[in-house]
């Protein structure tokens, strides 16, 4: 995959996100403290939010160009959102929320098969009950079938972990694993947890302020840590 | 209770529960442009959306009356092209029981909108969802108790309306006499027995009103 994000400029209160990238490894981190801009520059590639400038283009689709005015919707940009408070929708049962992206036709094909997802995920069982139902690791995992099942071309994690003990994490990253590995799908994962990075990503960026300040392969020899706490 | 009172509670009902359905989709749009949009001139729409709440009802009464009275600019129109009459006539009933009650409904609803986090809506947008889509399946499901009190709102409120419907249309017996202003017209004729009768109707009425709201369909959930 090809994601292009170049001079991608947005205030926001105490600073401004001003990015300009070329990302081809399939799993990328952006890694950083709270208050980064991580979720706001995920918002921009999702088209969920206009900036001041930019150009971003997903292999070889503009999907914004402020320059020229273009700015694709999001529900046309073929992206997955796994955002961070996972945002199910409580009026919905779990196979409701599973089928709300589900096109007639799929790009994919089978590779994207629900049978296929909901097994991978291990959420079959769990269809009928409603979201508020669920637990923690469950609502994850739903959220994350949600967003795979609209066949998307790139998937957009947001802290996806965030709320969920050491267990719980150690019991979902194998999934997310399991996700990259079965459908080679790229995925860009913002977090601030090292592990995670290092388990799941090929490439970091690390975000400050708005700016990446460094981008270097995910690997514990060449991302030591510098600093002990964010 | 006689044959023509019964009439005047009939027609209260209908005339209010027709003019609070007929409200839905202007009140709905206005509300949802206010929670949801920014756009110039916002201010201004929304003072003049509230201005019935707080105004006299006999002053906006007047307004209309001078609107839609067959020599004001509405009226003039309606009636040489359409062959229509609004003043002394049920429509004008209608059209004073909805002006009264609009701002009730657009503000409940407007509160109901914006208590739907746009999360959910951004998100339903990433999954394909045009706006539409987004309104009718994220939006108003996740509304719909606000928007439920605001209906109930806007048709107590038209149950009750006195000050405008008086000036717009008058209180013809049978054709636009509602259940307040035959109250009214009963107690400055001293006729007591009737004005008890339809004082206790109105009371019955506006109970069913609120009970079915609250206790059936405001039911909380489990």
């Amino acid at each position: 995959m090809n994601l292009l994000l170049k001079n991608i400029s947005l205030p926001l209160a105490d600073f401004s996100i001003e990015v300009d990238v070329e990302l081809q490894s399939q799993v990328t981190a952006i890694f950083g403290p709270s208050g980064a801009g991580k979720t706001s520059l995920l918002d921009l590639i999702a088209g969920l939010r206009r900036p001041d400038s930019a150009f971003i283009q997903l292999d070889n689709r503009v999907l914004t160009h402020t320059a020229e005015g273009t700015l694709v919707p999001p529900r046309l940009r073929e992206m997955g959102y796994v955002p961070q408070d996972l945002a199910l929708f409580p009026h919905l049962s779990v196979r409701q929320n599973l089928l709300y992206g589900r096109k007639s036709e799929s790009r994919a094909g089978p590779l994207f098969s629900f049978g296929h997802i909901t097994e991978v995920l291990e959420i079959q069982p769990l269809a009928r009950r409603r979201v508020t139902d669920l637990s923690g690791g469950e609502r994850q995992r739903v959220a994350l079938a949600r967003a795979l099942l609209t066949s998307p071309r790139l998937l957009l994690l947001d802290e996806p972990l965030r709320s969920l003990d050491e267990a719980l994490k150690a019991k979902i990253i194998p999934y997310l694993q399991r996700v990259r590995d079965e459908f080679k799908l790229p995925m860009l994962y913002v977090t601030h947890d090292r592990q995670e990075v290092l388990a799941l990503c090929d490439e970091v960026l690390e975000m400050r302020r708005g700016r990446i300040t460094k981008r270097t392969r995910a690997t514990a020899r060449d991302w030591p840590i510098i600093n002990n706490e964010l | 209770m006689t044959a023509e009172e019964w009439q005047i509670v009939w027609f209260t009902a209908w005339v209010s529960a027709l003019s609070t359905l007929l409200l839905l989709p202007l009140g709905l749009a206005a509300a949802w442009l206010l929670a949801r949009r920014d756009w110039p001139g916002k201010s201004l729409v929304q003072t003049v959306v509230m201005m019935p709440l707080v105004m006299p009802p006999v002053a906006t009464g007047l307004i209309l009356l001078k609107l839609l009275g067959r020599r004001g600019p509405l009226g003039r129109f309606l009636h040489d092209t359409l062959d229509l009459n609004i003043i002394f006539t049920w429509r004008g009933v209608l059209i004073a029981l909805g002006v009264m009650s609009f701002p009730l409904l657009v503000l409940s609803a407007r509160i109901a909108f914006e208590q739907v986090h746009p999360r959910f809506e951004q998100i339903a947008r990433t999954l394909g969802a045009g706006e539409a889509r987004v309104f009718f399946t994220i939006t108003l499901p996740l509304a719909w108790r606000g928007i439920l009190g605001g209906m109930t709102l806007a048709f107590a409120r038209a149950l009750g309306e006195f000050g405008a419907t008086i000036m717009v249309a008058g209180n013809i017996p049978g054709q636009t006499s509602t259940l307040s202003l035959s109250i009214f017209q009963h107690v400055q004729l001293g006729q007591d027995a009737q004005a008890y009768r339809l004082l206790g109707v109105s009371v019955a009425l506006a109970f069913l009103a609120v009970w079915i709201s609250e206790c059936l369909l405001l039911r909380p959930r489990r």
